[in-house]
């Protein structure tokens, strides 16, 4: 054992974390001991911290869930906006002020049934926006009913009996929409998802990055798969990781992909494109 | 008398919703979970997967798509449910309008909350108010015996009118707090409650266009029908509306002699004969006024509730005659029309004038966000209006009461 190597670096971690949480802002906060949100707000600040962004050039937008509340904790500037409706604000804000790193966090609800109209045109337009979809297979907030990614057969509190609808496959969906970099990771993956994160804000275009994260309290209960530890578990166990060939494996749909699924750096983004229309423009009456 | 068979049992009031749902036999549930509204669906969900009522439920994507999955339902003649709350109502608002222009008979249960932003989960009646001039029957419940049964009048009273009806009960104050309901036995609700037997319904042995795009004149179709233009379809709606409040009292007389229970119909009074000063408001509102009125009473004070139990159709007629041996009426809104003053002590207004009726109203906001209302609030605002009509005053600017600036 070296617990003082070992607890040094952890110091060190958690103080990049602690410089960039909301100062005055009350804890503990609303989410469940061992929430996976927790995993991917840390792996947030430090890609942000990493890219050397000054805070106040980043703007977290977020709708309504458990996830849609991290922007609460971090000390940057945020919009807390409408259940569905984050990626519509984020456009708007990108658009008025383009030099600004704008980055949506939302949950699998909120991004793909009441804002998955958002998603789509967000991916097509290939504006510049970081999109975090922590999926937890449920909707958190309101109590664990069926969302567009709980897997068929799962038990949610409106599917008592459990799921027979076909769920969503985020990471397809943005690619046929148009997104131009697509990523997907766990909430056990945390070096992995470190690296897709800052890839992502570095991307010019739409960059989607899928974080498969635990909802122990609902979505790990209602069907039995144990406590936190064992939804890490799950995660460590199913991704496929390294090159990834296709967003779903194939082979063994069971397996869950993880890397970058697609990239495409040619693409024009619309804020570049609109500059250039404005310059051409401008040209024209000079 | 059918009440033989009735059961007391002890429920939340959105189990209420859900148990009067299932009792009315609904065919088809759609909703999307919001609180403090979920657990309704959440129940009904149980109860039509164990089996225990044969309806189709649909989890759906958002409330739009709600509303709109009971619109078609409804058009195809089928008895149809959804409930939600705040934001979940103003995200539904275009197919709001649109259930109540097609004069479809659905029910919606609508757990009130305040309105974003900001955000807050607590209870107000903002919700239900913006939403008014829609076109809908709202009725205001009291506590959870009301709302189990103002649900099943309410798909009697939607049946008929042909319009849509939407019952609101106060969120967590109600939708979350534990009461005995009496819940009659399955026989007894289908005596009162008869299968709806649609009014308009989409078939394929008699196909049809529903609400086509209508011009601003009647003008006739193809088969050389003279039809309604925007106008006069609109005058039916209003006089359905208007009509409304002879069978909303029929049928809660009707509930009463099948049940052995009655809620006023469109208003409601208590220790209101002789009270010189009158406490008004809808939902649970009025249980605290209640308090507040027997408080009063003791300090030598004639003081009484008026409930209001129905909002729309607004109902003018039992107002003037409510508040006619009156002072003043001291009306305690939980909403606000921004702009202007709180939506009922302005209707009520309106109700009086130049009905011979003239008792003083003052308007109090109470109660937004969560806002703890408690009797004492209610007896110190009618002492003041009290105060004020003894001493002349007829009008004052609204007050918002424990509003702390
Ligand atoms: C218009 C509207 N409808 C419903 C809600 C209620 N609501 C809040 S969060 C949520 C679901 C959140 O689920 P998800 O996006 O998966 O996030 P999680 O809580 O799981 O992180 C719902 C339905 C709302 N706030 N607004």
């Amino acid at each position: 054992m070296t617990p003082a190597v070992k607890s040094s670096a952890a110091v060190q971690q958690s103080d990049v974390v602690l410089r960039y949480l909301r100062p005055h802002k009350k804890f503990p906060n609303l989410w469940c001991p061992g929430c996976g949100n927790g995993i991917v707000m840390s792996s947030l600040v430090r890609a942000i911290d990493k890219l050397g962004l000054a805070k106040d050039n980043v703007v977290l937008v977020s709708g309504i869930g458990c996830s849609s509340r991290m922007p609460v904790y971090l000390d940057f500037q945020a919009l807390h906006t409408t259940h569905g409706r984050a990626l519509a604000f984020a456009t708007g804000v990108k658009f008025a002020r383009p030099d600004l790193k704008v980055v949506v966090i939302t949950g699998d609800g909120d991004c793909l049934s009441i804002g998955g109209n958002h998603l789509i045109h967000a991916c097509r337009r290939n504006i510049d926006i970081t999109t975090i979809l922590i999926n937890n297979y449920i909707y958190g907030m309101t109590g664990g009913q069926i969302s567009p990614t709980t897997p068929s057969g799962s038990v949610s509190t409106t599917t008592p009996y459990g799921n027979m609808e076909k769920q969503f496959e985020a990471c397809e969906l943005a690619k046929g929409a148009g997104a131009t970099f697509i990523a997907r990771t766990t909430v056990y993956h945390t070096s992995q998802m470190d690296r897709m994160i800052t890839e992502a804000i570095q991307h010019r275009g739409f960059s989607f990055v899928e974080v498969l994260s635990n909802c122990h309290t609902y979505y790990g209960r209602l069907n039995r798969l144990g406590q936190a530890t064992a939804l890490l578990r799950m995660f460590q166990e199913k991704a496929a990781r390294g090159k990834a060939k296709s967003i779903i494996d194939e082979e063994s749909k069971d397996m869950i992909v993880t890397g970058v699924l697609h990239r495409d750096d040619e693409k024009t983004e619309l804020c570049d494109e609109y500059q250039k229309l404005l310059d051409s423009l401008s040209k024209g009456k000079a | 008398m059918t009440t033989t068979k009735h059961k007391v049992h002890v429920l939340t009031g959105n189990e209420a919703v859900a148990t009067a749902a299932k009792l009315c036999r609904v065919q088809v549930v759609a909703a999307y979970p919001i609180t403090p509204q979920s657990s309704v669906v959440e129940t009904l969900s149980k109860i039509i997967e164990q089996g225990e009522l044969k309806a189709e439920f649909v989890t759906v994507e958002s409330e739009h798509s709600a509303l709109a999955v009971c619109i078609a339902a409804s058009t195809v003649g089928a008895r149809v449910f959804t409930a939600t709350s705040a934001n979940g109502l103003a995200y539904m608002c275009e197919q709001v309008h649109w259930a109540a222009g097609a004069r479809l008979p659905i029910v919606m249960g609508l757990a009130n909350r305040a309105m974003a932003a900001p955000w807050s989960v607590l209870n107000d009646q903002q919700d239900s108010m913006t939403m008014r001039d829609a076109g809908w029957i709202q009725i205001f419940c009291r506590n959870n015996q009301e709302i189990f049964d103002t649900f099943v009048q309410a798909f009697k009273i939607a049946e008929t009118v042909h319009v849509p009806v939407m019952v609101c009960y106060d969120g967590y104050i109600l939708s979350h707090t534990v009461m005995p309901v009496e819940i009659p036995a399955q026989e007894s609700v289908d005596a009162f409650l008869p299968p709806y037997k649609p009014h308009t319904i989409l078939d394929p042995a008699h196909p049809r266009n529903l609400n086509p795009v209508t011009l601003a004149d009647p003008r006739r179709n193809g088969d050389g029908e003279l039809c309604h233009g925007y106008m006069e379809l609109r005058y039916l709606h209003q006089e359905a509306l208007l009509n409304a409040p002879a069978v909303i009292t029929a049928v809660d007389q009707e509930y009463g002699k099948a049940f052995g229970r009655s809620w006023g119909g469109m208003a409601w009074g208590y220790q209101a004969e002789d009270a010189e000063i009158l406490l008004m408001a809808a939902g649970s509102l009025c249980m605290e006024a209640s308090v507040a009125v027997d408080r009063l009473r003791q300090e030598g004070i004639k003081a009484g509730v008026l409930g209001l139990r129905v909002y729309r159709p607004f109902p003018k007629k039992e107002l003037i005659e409510a508040t006619k041996n009156a002072k003043v009426v001291a009306v305690f809104d939980k909403s606000m029309s921004y702009g202007n003053e709180g939506p009922i002590c302005a209707d009520l207004k309106a109700a009086l004038y130049g009905s011979g009726s003239a008792p003083i109203v003052h308007g109090y906001i109470t109660g937004l966000g969560g806002r703890d209302v408690k009797y004492r609030h209610l007896m110190d605002a009618a002492k003041t209006s009290l105060t004020a009509a003894n001493n002349g005053i007829s009008t004052k600017a609204s007050e918002w009461i424990n509003c702390q600036i």
